[in-house]
């Protein structure tokens, strides 16, 4: 068996057709000057986008035809990822269909359907998953408590502000659980808003201390375990996915400068010296969309087998060091143009260094891919 | 016409049944991995022998004419030979300027007489063909070509040198690219292609050591070499476009090509399997984290080559960048071959510093030799810079 494995990529009509619709309409609705407009805003986006984004069904594009959505699956979101990516619009979608990808393979479907519908609808729901800084831990110490009551604070969650949902991971008697909490079950000042690297994406710490759930509102057992062993996978995915969009678009906002501006009697694009590099950016590119595509080929609706689980880390690894090159090469490549807040490269640079600490940096999941492909250590 | 696939699995198991039973017993020295390793006759002999087999039992050649030597059969039944071959990693069929890039030449533009009289030979390995491109101070520069080839009656007189020639030492017939125009405007408008005989007086194949210290090229020198004037392909001026041409089935862009394995490819595995009982700090090597990080970016380059070729196939995902895949195929499969190869050396400890030749050395020091051989491929056939160049300028749109 070659450690190459599973090279296994189809696209399917549907997707293509996602891919076309996606890329027009986030051309249409997020130019620059729209995404800029959002840098500074309490919420990052703009709702008339998104609930257009929901009229096209795409908040349940990945949901089962049971609960409201389209039965198309997570291959299906991959291409609108990409799409939004490329055009750098913030929306609420990766954070909510992550919800609702936990809640379905946590042993949501059925019990939960009427949840799973109303984010299908859209009502943004977001994960509440980091204690820390730490992709890698192994438990929270956000607990439930008897009665129901939750204790903890959670951090780095994505769009809480906006959030009518919070799926959260708790300790129940050493165990895992999930809760889900509704906004008006938290206290007031309970969301603290992060500053972060990236203006045109919001997260939070939220404290859910005094929350009580009820039953109704709790997952337990095995399949939260391995819905939570596959949302850190789909994490990567989705990101993954919108970093090759916005890695595309921040190797054509590069190559246009090199085409248009000249020093020394030259146009820049034609030295070598900026010449290969954006070579190698576009082989990046190139790598990072068969990434994604062959992991959105594996990952089906059911728990992601080893062939999916690589492909996901693949293609996180290799996305996301994409867009750090293609940022920091744009950067410099802009020359002192490049060094303000005006030139769009400081958008990627910032997008790349923020994609890259989401659900684990490319060498977190190079080690876990070590493991998988080269064996255990000792 | 549709063929099953029970029609396609009995044909795959046929050709699989052959390979087994007739591929060739370790024959004692080094077989190249290529065909720019062909150093010495024994391993010419060995060769050749070898193709004309797979030739004569039908698994080379099957897409072209039968007229021609061919099967006259559709190219997915190489496709499978070709696999299966690769599969029971039998040796090379190794005529791969005549197979893979002079035979669909002709096949494509040549004349009747043309085809008639080269492309069973090719087959056969009966005629080993070369390749007078490059010369000495135009290497990756093809167009600025200066061997002269001035018309003398029914003859052409060819005065030059060229370099790089595969086989040169070997080779009956080359695929000569030459000046008869110096004066034309365009330098590209002066240059016209021949298919041109080795052996006539004139013509002298000198080999040229490599850094591994072994043969498999040369240099070729023309004095006042006679050629007949019918070995002119095409007409006089038209030798840049055809021998454009020519590079497109070298580098795999367009088909054509006779099949059979070209080249043994060297995966990531073998280089894992074979040096995973190394140690380092007194564990397995393939326990150190450093080592570990390093592999697994080599393997994802190497499943992100394979999935690009899967994912050129699908329309809708290669609308961004067209050509970028097949453009810069040779620049990152080869680049990877070479940072491959090297860092199957420095997995080795001190063992690393050994060379062919030495008892000690691992699997016979082929790591060593195979990085150095790996040169040939990211220089040849157009450098990586200049490979970085085209897609530059033929992708990205970025200026000369």
């Amino acid at each position: 068996m070659s450690v190459i494995g599973n090279t296994a990529l189809g696209f399917s009509e549907e997707q293509a057709m996602l891919l076309d619709v996606a890329r027009e309409f986030c051309r249409d609705r997020s130019p620059m000057a729209a995404v800029r407009a959002q840098l500074e805003t309490e919420h990052g986006f703009d709702r008339e986008i998104w609930e257009e984004m929901v009229a096209l069904g795409w908040a349940g594009i990945a949901l089962p035809e049971s609960c409201g959505g389209s039965g198309l699956g997570v291959a299906a979101l991959v291409p609108v990822a990409e799409a939004m990516g490329r055009a750098m619009l913030g929306t609420p979608l990766i954070s909510s269909s992550l919800a609702a990808q936990l809640l379905l393979r946590a042993g949501g479907a059925g019990p939960m359907d009427d949840i799973l519908a109303a984010i299908a609808g859209g009502a943004i729901a977001t994960v509440a998953l980091l204690d820390g800084a730490d992709w890698g831990a192994t438990h929270t110490g956000c607990t439930l408590g008897p009665g129901g009551e939750l204790q903890g604070v959670k951090h780095y969650v994505p769009d809480a502000a906006v959030a009518g949902l919070f799926v959260v991971l708790v300790e129940d008697g050493g165990a895992p659980a999930l809760a889900l909490v509704r906004a008006e079950q938290l206290a007031p000042g309970a969301i603290a808003a992060n500053t972060l690297i990236d203006q045109t994406k919001r997260s939070a710490s939220v404290d859910f201390s005094g929350v009580r759930v009820s039953e109704e509102q709790l997952l337990r057992g095995a399949a939260v375990v391995s819905g939570v062993h596959d949302l850190h996978l789909l994490g990567a995915l989705l990101i993954a996915a919108e970093a090759t969009g916005s890695a595309a678009s921040c190797l054509d906002t590069t190559v246009e400068y090199l085409k248009t501006r000249k020093q020394f009697g030259r146009l820049i694009g034609s030295y070598q010296a900026l010449k290969h590099p954006a070579v190698d950016i576009l082989c990046a590119v190139d790598s990072s969309r068969s990434f994604i595509y062959h992991a959105a080929t594996l990952a089906g609706d059911g728990p992601l087998d080893r062939d999916a689980e690589i492909a996901c880390r693949m293609a996180k690894a290799q996305a996301t060091e994409t867009l750090l090159f293609a940022g920091d090469r744009a950067v410099q490549f802009h020359g002192g143009m490049g060094f303000t807040y005006e030139c769009d490269a400081q958008l990627y640079i910032r997008r790349a260094q923020w994609s890259q600490q989401q659900w684990g940096d490319a060498q977190h999941h190079r080690k876990r891919l070590a493991a998988m492909l080269l064996g255990p250590v000792g | 016409m549709s063929i099953s696939d029970q029609e396609l699995n009995e044909f795959r198991a046929q050709v699989s049944a052959w390979m087994r039973d007739n591929k060739p017993a370790d024959p004692g020295f080094l077989l190249p991995q290529t065909f720019m390793e062909v150093g010495d006759e024994r391993q010419l002999d060995f060769l050749r022998e070898w193709q004309h087999k797979v030739w004569s039992a039908g698994y080379l050649g099957m897409a072209w004419p039968k007229a021609y030597g061919g099967g006259g059969q559709q190219a997915v039944f190489q496709a499978i030979a070709d696999r299966e071959m690769r599969r029971h990693a039998v040796p090379i069929c190794f005529n791969v300027i005549g197979l893979g890039w002079a035979g669909p030449l002709i096949l494509d533009i040549g004349s009747e007489e043309e085809k008639a009289r080269y492309l069973k030979g090719i087959l056969s390995a009966e005629d080993i063909w070369c390749q007078g491109f490059s010369e000495p101070d135009h290497g990756s520069d093809l167009g600025s070509a200066q061997t002269r080839a001035v018309r003398d009656g029914d003859e052409y007189v060819i005065n030059g040198q060229k370099i790089w020639t595969t086989m040169g030492n070997f080779a009956k017939y080359m695929i000569l690219l030459a000046r008869t125009n110096p004066a034309a405007q365009r330098k590209y408008d002066g240059l016209s292609f021949f298919l041109a005989p080795m052996n006539v007086p004139g013509i002298e194949a000198r080999p040229i050591r490599k850094i591994t210290g072994e043969y498999g090229f040369t240099e070729t020198f023309f004095t006042d070499a006679r050629i007949p004037a019918g070995c002119l392909m095409g007409e006089e001026g038209q030798g840049w476009k055809i021998a454009m041409q020519t590079l497109q089935y070298e580098r795999g862009a367009e088909a054509g090509a006779a099949g059979g394995l070209m080249m043994v490819r060297v995966t990531i595995d073998d280089m894992i399997e074979q040096l995973r009982d190394v140690s380092r700090d007194g564990a397995p090597v393939l326990h150190d984290p450093v080592m570990r990080d390093t592999l697994v970016k080599m393997i994802m380059e190497e499943k992100a080559v394979a999935l690009g070729e899967r994912r050129a196939h699908i329309s809708a995902l290669t609308s961004d960048y067209p050509g970028s895949l097949p453009l810069s195929g040779k620049l990152r499969s080869t680049e990877m071959s070479r940072r491959m190869r090297q860092f199957a050396i420095n997995l080795q400890g001190a063992a690393g510093g050994l060379y062919v030749g030495d008892d000690a050395a691992r699997q016979g020091g082929f790591w060593q030799r195979a990085y150095f051989n790996s040169f040939s491929a990211t220089i040849g056939g157009g450098t990586s810079q200049v490979q970085a160049n085209i897609v530059a300028e033929h992708v990205l749109g970025l200026p000369k």
